[in-house]
């Protein structure tokens, strides 16, 4: 992450060799009060939008807002924790199905983000040496990151149809390879549609970064190992990937925040109720608030994914950050 | 090890010919993927061009025969072009908000020490952690309590969108801007503060000009961020300030679903975005190498 370096340098403008020219002093109140000047239209925006939705949220998820109370919801009555008691009582039915979508959610995103990573490195790696078409192919990999997502998954909706969709054609009447054409957004092979349409959109992303990382280690790096008698595989193992940590220190942890949160995927792909095997926790929440009409019980579940996922973060940081040191030293 | 092959002195790796192994690798996987990527790029641009009977029986790799038609029907199907006004003037205004606001407060950050700043950058990237089904409706109802307090249509009317689409893309572009503005010299905007600009005259006359390509990937970010949503667009909008994102939609909730229809209205919403961000894509590599990643 990008931690700035205190400027003393852009407070105090002076340089000794240019002291005949005029020289604005700025007041003290105005050097002190620009910063925050300019940094108040993001900081009320973040309000509005991010951090009192938030607390308001928060607030939900301890009364018992369901329709009746929503047209004013501070006077739904309060109930305590019994929202979190619902979302965490595993034999019941809600809390069930919710533990249920938290865990295809977490085997959904360390596949996606595995893969995506994955394919990103590797073709990075393989373009990072110019060759004849490098600039067409770099080109054609970002269009999946570049077209609007709705876009991208409605196209893959057809080609998941039943019976007229590419998959089941190549599959079953060109390679005869299943038996009889699958069911690809409903039951359980959706779970695998969900994690190639995300694959596909996803991996872009990681390559685009890569890419970029890449451009960042020094050529000197390379040259002496060169010398060394290392092999580019050996080059690659030895400097590229060790030097790409800070980069996929980040990247991955973006990804996994993104693709855990994901919502624009699975709610094109399947529509406003998911198959149970690929009931991702976003779209299984603004079922439980917004079709069920229960937004108490859905707040409650979002404060828990919100906390999961704070603590996740926190954790990785703290490991890999412990990591990164002792690999310095 | 047995692999390495012998270096040329004193090369740099590129003049060094890669080993066979390391070049037929790259050959089968960057075959595999482009099929990976091309083929929903091919159903996508085939199917557009072909008649209605083609998308609704079996699948079929090549047209029985080829037709503009869908391009014709998608405009009255639903009122594509009233949709794409939304999302433009949505996105756009989204966009160029996001990018001034990002400026400044990336500016505040790079060149000033104050007290709070580390909370500001934690606290604006921590928003990018938050689940968008947390706050929607939150945000759903503060809208409408705004909209009957002082009569200011937020919610359905494309202000509260813009709003909200641009507090979205504004923590990422923070933060790369952030990076992109420590890398320029700070000799320069001293040089501009000694010549008797103000601090604004600096960011704007210097700043700002060095850092163009950070500037030109933000606001690719911003854009493509705010034409793609489609969890606030679906429940934020009306008939009226419908965006794309859910106007797509109306092609598969009739009694047919017109594939080809929907192949080339997907297709004709893309166009811009794929072709802007392929124009721009320099720009966002450049911007990416100085700022986020460095």
């Amino acid at each position: 992450m990008t931690t700035t370096v205190p400027t003393e340098a852009a407070v105090r403008p002076s340089s000794p060799g240019t002291a005949s020219g005029p020289r604005r002093r700025p007041g003290r109140i105005r050097r002190i009060g620009l910063p925050y000047l300019l940094l108040l239209p993001a900081l009320l925006l973040e309000l509005l939008v991010h951090l009192v939705p938030m607390v308001i949220g928060m607030v939900m998820s301890f009364k018992e807002l369901t329709q009746f109370y929503i047209r004013d919801w501070t006077t739904a009555p309060w109930n305590g924790v019994d929202n979190y008691k619902i979302s965490v009582d595993f034999d019941a039915p809600v809390g069930e199905a919710l533990l249920h979508s938290f865990l295809v959610t977490v085997a959904f995103t360390l596949l996606s983000v595995a893969l995506c990573w994955c394919i990103g490195t590797a073709a990075a790696l393989y373009m990072q040496d110019a060759f004849r078409g490098r600039g067409l192919l770099r080109a054609l990999f970002l269009v999946p990151y570049a077209l609007p997502v709705y876009t991208a998954v409605i196209t893959w909706v057809f080609m998941f149809q039943h019976d007229n969709g590419l998959v089941n054609h190549v599959l079953h009447d060109q390679l005869g390879i299943t038996d009889k054409p699958t069911f690809w957004l409903i039951g359980d092979n959706s779970f695998f549609a969900l994690l190639t349409v995300s694959v596909w959109k996803g991996w872009p992303f990681a390559f685009l970064i890569v890419m970029a990382g890449l451009q960042n280690i020094p050529k000197e790096l390379y040259e002496a190992a060169s010398l060394d008698g290392a092999g580019m595989w050996q080059q690659i193992r030895r400097i590229t990937l060790p030097s790409l940590r800070p980069v996929n220190q980040v990247l991955v942890l973006v990804l996994f925040l993104w693709t855990f949160n994901d919502f624009n995927t699975p709610y094109v792909l399947f529509g406003k109720t998911a198959p149970e095997a690929a009931d991702l926790i976003s779209v299984h929440i603004y079922q439980a608030s917004f079709v069920t009409w229960n937004f108490g019980t859905g707040s409650a579940m979002s404060v828990l994914l919100l906390l999961f996922l704070l603590v996740v973060t926190g954790v990785y940081l703290v490991i890999t950050s412990r990591g990164r040191r002792t690999a310095d030293v | 090890m047995s692999e390495s092959t012998r270096p040329l002195a004193g090369s740099y790796r590129s003049p060094m010919a890669p080993p066979r192994s390391f070049l037929w690798s790259r050959r089968i996987f960057l075959t595999l993927l482009t099929g990976f990527v091309l083929v929903p790029v091919y159903v996508m641009v085939s199917s557009s061009l072909k008649p209605l009977a083609d998308v609704s029986g079996t699948f079929r790799w090549l047209p029985s025969g080829l037709t503009i038609r869908p391009y014709i029907d998608i405009w009255s199907t639903v009122p594509l072009a009233r949709y794409f006004v939304n999302s433009l003037v949505v996105a756009g205004a989204a966009t160029v908000c996001s990018v001034v606001i990002a400026v400044f407060s990336a500016y505040a950050v790079s060149r000033y020490d104050f007290r709070g700043k580390r909370v500001f950058t934690v606290t604006v990237l921590s928003t990018q952690m938050f689940p968008g089904i947390l706050f929607l409706l939150p945000l759903f109802l503060i809208y409408v309590n705004i909209g009957n307090a002082t009569g200011i249509a937020l919610f359905g009317s494309r202000g509260g969108l813009i709003l909200t689409y641009l507090t979205f893309s504004l923590p990422f572009s923070i933060w790369m801007l952030i990076g992109y503005f420590d890398s320029v010299p700070r000799d320069l905007d001293e040089a501009a503060l000694v010549d008797g600009c103000g601090p604004l005259g600096a960011l704007f006359r210097v700043v700002v000009p060095a850092a163009v390509p950070g500037i030109v990937a933000v606001a690719v970010y911003a854009f493509m961020t705010a034409w793609g949503e489609v969890l606030f667009a679906s429940v934020m909008t009306n008939d009226t300030t419908r965006t794309l994102a859910v106007g797509l939609q109306g092609y598969s909730t009739l009694n047919d679903v017109y594939w080809n229809q929907i192949m080339a209205a997907s297709l004709v919403v893309s166009v811009p975005v794929v072709a802007g961000f392929l124009l721009l894509q320099r720009y966002l590599v450049a911007g990416l190498t100085a700022g986020a990643v460095k």
